[in-house]
């Protein structure tokens, strides 16, 4: 095989390109994880988070993605129809063949001038669609796109992801930099095939790889991510403000950080896990969303995502003049996390459709 | 109900989009054309703000065919700010204390599903108003 020639790894386009808009959405319903603990552990033994966020019978990827995508628009001030792209990022599309994104992009207003699609890849789908859209808006294609990363996780009655897998994300409109709440100065993507995590098509629930998750797969690749990106702008974990990265449980982005050189402050604001689980496609995106709610202008986040299969994504952002002054248009991140209603298993399982009713 | 119908109403389901009279300037909700207050033509679009109150409301037990799944539920009048009184359910209320009078926003949820196999069916629904940040 032929070395991999040298070149500048860092991903930016030649046009300056930022968030113009944010929301998150995170449903209501909260599943402690000593519930799943006393159903099939009898309560003993560890658990990963304090609980997790679970959709209501009326929610799914649709219904989240259109309320944060009406946050997001709220706080950028601009006309849906100005939106050219429509990109959702889940591993719970309500449709197997059917697209997500018409129906949100119908809902907010976006139609029909619009080019709408749906993306795939674990936990970093959601980044992925960030990624592009940062490309779409810095050719200049278009001057405005949707991203957005949601999921209602799956995960298989008494496994180990059931602890975690929760419900919830966040959506964002890329557009110019002038404009922008948030510069993106770099990202920078990395990807190998390590299957670590998987989901069989028509199957329920996923299956992964047990301790083969950690090392080759999740640390990896947020730590060569991380690294590169930071590389390339010859900038150092002190020089942010923020850090957040994907959050299967609350152990392993604290350790990733670690690792990387940033302190447990640093990564505090972001780390949504212990209160809400692992909302997948959402997971590092709605942890951004609780960081653009405090941050102020000047500030610099490093975000990395991590994607089952296996991939990250690291971007680094710097929060402009125009934040503060936008972000009170839609609710906090926080208030839709104190907006909580607890529910016990069976409720859990009635909701998740884990009920065989005929 | 036949998948024509729900695209032909799919704007005003998924997001309040009724109509405004060029003549009197009454919010429509839903669009019929037709002002019904005084009788022109009226066919421009209007967005709803979609906040509103409830009017009246009551919490079915029983509820009609392909909407059993998420029994128990409370269907609500709703009075939009700009007017018109509409019907739609209540969510996000479980275990709130609802009352006549009580600040609701619109909110777009899952209505039902046509079966296993059938299309899933968007709309609007009212919750208690959330604050901005």
């Amino acid at each position: 095989m032929m070395e991999t020639p040298q070149i500048n790894r860092m991903l930016k386009p030649d046009r300056g390109v930022g968030i113009v808009g944010y929301g998150a959405y995170i449903p209501r319903f909260r599943l402690p994880a000593s519930e799943v603990s006393r159903v099939w552990r009898g309560g003993s033994g560890g658990v990963p988070i304090e609980e997790k966020a679970v959709a209501g019978l009326d929610e799914d990827v649709i219904t989240m993605s259109v309320e944060a995508a009406r946050n997001a628009l709220a706080r950028s001030g601009i006309h849906p129809g100005h939106i050219r792209a429509v990109w959702i990022g889940s591993e719970s599309h309500p449709y197997s063949v059917k697209p997500s994104s018409t129906i949100v992009a119908e809902a907010i207003g976006a139609t029909p001038h619009t080019l709408a699609a749906d993306w795939e890849f674990a936990c970093k789908a959601g980044t992925e669609a960030f990624q592009a859209a940062v490309g779409f808006v810095g050719s200049r294609m278009a001057d405005y796109a949707l991203a957005i990363g949601m999921d209602t996780a799956q995960g298989r009655p008494g496994d180990a992801l059931e602890y975690t897998a929760g419900a919830g994300g966040a959506a964002f409109i890329l557009g110019p930099e002038k404009q922008s709440l948030v510069a993106v100065e770099g990202s920078y993507s990395f990807a190998t095939d390590t299957p670590d995590f998987w989901r069989r098509a028509d199957e329920k629930y996923p299956e992964h790889g047990e301790r083969f998750t950690g090392e080759p797969a999740y640390f990896r690749h947020i730590t060569s991510a991380a690294q590169t990106l930071m590389e390339s702008l010859d900038a150092k974990p002190s020089d942010y403000q923020f850090a957040v990265f994907h959050q299967p449980n609350t152990k392993f982005p604290q350790r990733v950080a670690r690792d990387l050189g940033f302190s447990g402050e640093q990564i505090q604001a972001g780390l949504l896990v212990p209160r809400i689980g692992n909302v997948y496609a959402g997971s590092a995106l709605v942890g951004l969303t609780a960081i653009l709610d405090i941050a102020n202008p000047g500030d610099r986040i490093l975000l990395v995502s991590y994607g089952s299969g296996a991939g990250s994504d690291a971007m680094s952002l710097r929060v402009t003049e125009h934040l503060t002054s936008r972000r009170e248009a839609a609710p906090s991140t926080e208030s839709y996390i104190a907006r909580r209603t607890e529910i016990d298993y069976a409720t859990y399982a009635r909701y998740r459709g884990k009920l065989t009713l005929q | 109900m036949e998948v024509s119908s729900h695209w032909r109403v799919r704007q005003q389901r998924y997001a309040l989009v009724g109509e405004v009279c060029p003549s009197c300037e009454v919010k429509i909700f839903p669009p019929r054309d037709v002002c019904p207050e005084c009788g022109d033509e009226a066919k421009t679009h209007f967005q709803f703000s979609g906040r509103g109150e409830v009017y009246s409301y009551t919490t079915l037990f029983d509820a009609p065919q392909g909407h059993e799944a998420q029994l128990p539920y409370t269907l609500a009048l709703v009075k939009l700010e700009e007017g018109p009184l509409v019907t739609a359910q209540l969510t996000d209320v479980n275990g709130t204390k609802l009352e006549v009078g009580m600040p609701v926003e619109m909110v777009t949820r899952k209505l039902r599903s046509d079966g296993d196999r059938g299309m899933l069916v968007y709309g609007y629904k009212f919750r208690p108003r959330l604050q901005a940040a």
